[in-house]
């Protein structure tokens, strides 16, 4: 098999038609490797969150091609090939942590002991096991967005799609969850593409890095971090990561400035 | 001070202010008198030993309060059920079903916009005529008054979930029933309950209003009826306190199925 995870080749959306059309990308070519992880990082309306939404088959791409695991995002979705994990937790606060993580289960109509397994294996995998009982409210939004990572592992989906997930987090907790990620991602070989407005967190994460600009959301540079595996949080304080971070720097700016 | 003191000294002092004016009224009304037999405004105290009269009377007997308001119960809790399955069933269709909203939603609408006191006596009489007597006009009666913040409190609960919420099913390609199942019906729960409140007074009012033109011999409409027609303002108000309590039992029923379900939900809804 190809060991290709996601190609886009042209790839084009536009949101509105005539006037208020929005060309949210435009001529997008990118080749995800399978066990790669990738980066898409640029400003505000880059497009960087619609191209992840249209791997998703969350947005319908207006020309190009999009293949995930070789077939249309379509049906990669209607496979379940992926986990998506959201800006926000997107927990329903009707179930609790336990049973948030067995949703996708019980849609697939896992049985309920091999749920019950999973959701245990996974809490745990995210360090969450020991508040499988409360509820989304009782936990704090670190905890919170680690629930739905770990729901979106549940079903061991190949490729993980990220979505500014620590965001609205704290440097601290971010931290913990980029060394927390950065292990997950080693130990179990998915493929993960993940959006972000940090320069930090793209470098310290990411085996290649996508940067891109607005108006309209293409990728203006495409940039290998090659740094060693696994990565201590200090590695950060190394000139080869600033090296990076700076490449990445100029890129958005070159991007910006000409756009 | 206290917390229960804070808390109660409130309610204390409108409860005695309201009594202090309707103490006022009444010895006004009255021309000084607290003890008529038909006082055109009864003071507190007659009204609460009236009703207790009522209360404490032998069931089968017709001045039993007690018997009278089991009767209006009985039609508004099977108009309320009515209601509740009705209003349900409408809003699930009007969410799922463009043309649905479009088509049917301007008609519940009008249906609210007849008085139904106006209404309720041609619709019993018409109802009588086609040999539909008893409990199930009544029931028709309080379901159609109550329908109405079933369907809409539902149709906001059922359209409640987020562009976000929504798009998580999409990504497990989840079918149509488990996106119901699974998020629009238990986002719904939150605005249901407020509705049910509303639809359960509105059941007893629709019960009441539809056995008072009938001259139907039981229930606490009928007693208001008797008790207005022939000057007995004792019987008329402690009937009226009846019918309050009825209400406020029939909203206490709707907060203690709230609490079952919080409580099922870990404290929160």
């Amino acid at each position: 098999m190809a060991p290709v995870a996601v190609v886009a080749n042209g790839l084009s959306l536009t949101f509105g038609s005539g006037a208020q059309a929005t060309r949210a990308l435009e001529g997008v070519d990118l080749t995800i490797l399978r066990g790669e992880f990738i980066s898409l990082i640029g400003p505000s309306g880059c497009g960087k969150t619609t191209l992840l939404r249209a791997i998703a088959d969350l947005e319908r791409p207006t020309s190009g091609t999009l293949l995930v695991n070789g077939m249309t995002p379509e049906l990669a979705r209607r496979q379940r090939a992926y986990g998506y994990v959201f800006q926000a937790p997107a927990l329903y606060p009707w179930r609790n942590v336990e049973r948030n993580v067995m949703l996708p289960l019980e849609i697939m109509g896992i049985p309920r002991a091999e749920r019950r397994e999973l959701a245990r294996r996974n809490l745990e995998l995210v360090g969450l096991a020991e508040v499988a009982r409360r509820f989304p409210w009782q936990l704090s939004g670190g905890m919170q967005q680690r629930v739905s990572i770990a729901r979106a592992l549940s079903f061991s989906p190949s490729l993980l799609l990220m979505d500014e997930p620590f965001g609205a987090l704290d440097e601290i907790t971010r931290d913990g969850l980029n060394l927390h990620l950065h292990e997950l991602w080693r130990s179990t070989g998915m493929t993960i593409v993940f959006v972000t407005h940090s320069i930090p967190e793209a470098v310290y994460l990411s085996t290649r890095i996508v940067v891109m600009s607005p108006q309209p959301g293409r990728i203006v540079d495409v940039i290998d971090c090659d740094l060693e595996s696994p990565r201590p949080l200090e590695i950060r304080d190394t000139a080869a990561f600033s090296a990076i971070g700076s490449r990445v720097r100029r890129a958005l700016h070159s991007g910006t400035s000409h756009g | 001070m206290g917390e229960a003191v804070r808390r109660t000294l409130p309610v204390v002092v409108v409860v005695a202010g309201l009594l202090v004016v309707w103490y006022v009224a009444a010895i006004l009304a009255d021309h000084g008198s607290l003890a008529l037999d038909r006082p055109l405004v009864p003071a507190p105290h007659q009204v609460a030993a009236a009703l207790l009269a009522g209360i404490v009377q032998p069931v089968n007997s017709p001045r039993s309060l007690i018997y009278h308001a089991s009767v209006t119960a009985a039609s508004a809790l099977v108009g309320f059920a009515l209601a509740f399955v009705l209003g349900i069933a409408l809003a699930i269709g009007i969410v799922n079903v463009r043309l649905f909203d479009r088509s049917i939603m301007p008609w519940i609408i009008a249906s609210q916009t007849v008085p139904a006191l106006a209404v309720a006596p041609m619709v019993v009489v018409a109802l009588g005529n086609a040999g539909l007597t008893g409990l199930v006009p009544k029931a028709l009666i309080a379901a159609w008054l109550s329908f109405f913040p079933i369907v809409t409190s539902m149709v906001a609960g059922l359209r409640s979930p987020e562009r976000i919420q929504l798009d998580l099913l999409r990504t497990y390609s989840a079918g149509s029933w488990d996106v119901f199942a699974r998020l629009r019906w238990p986002a719904s729960m939150a605005f249901l309950f407020p509705g049910m409140k509303i639809a359960a007074t509105l059941a007893v009012v629709g019960a009441i209003v539809a056995e008072l033109p009938t001259g139907a011999q039981a229930g606490l409409g009928a007693r208001l009826l008797g008790a207005s027609y022939y000057g007995q303002t004792l019987q008329l108000w402690a009937a009226l306190a009846m019918a309050s309590l009825l209400a406020v039992a029939a909203v206490a029923t709707a907060d203690v199925a709230r609490a079952v379900l919080v409580r099922a939900r870990g404290g929160r809804l």
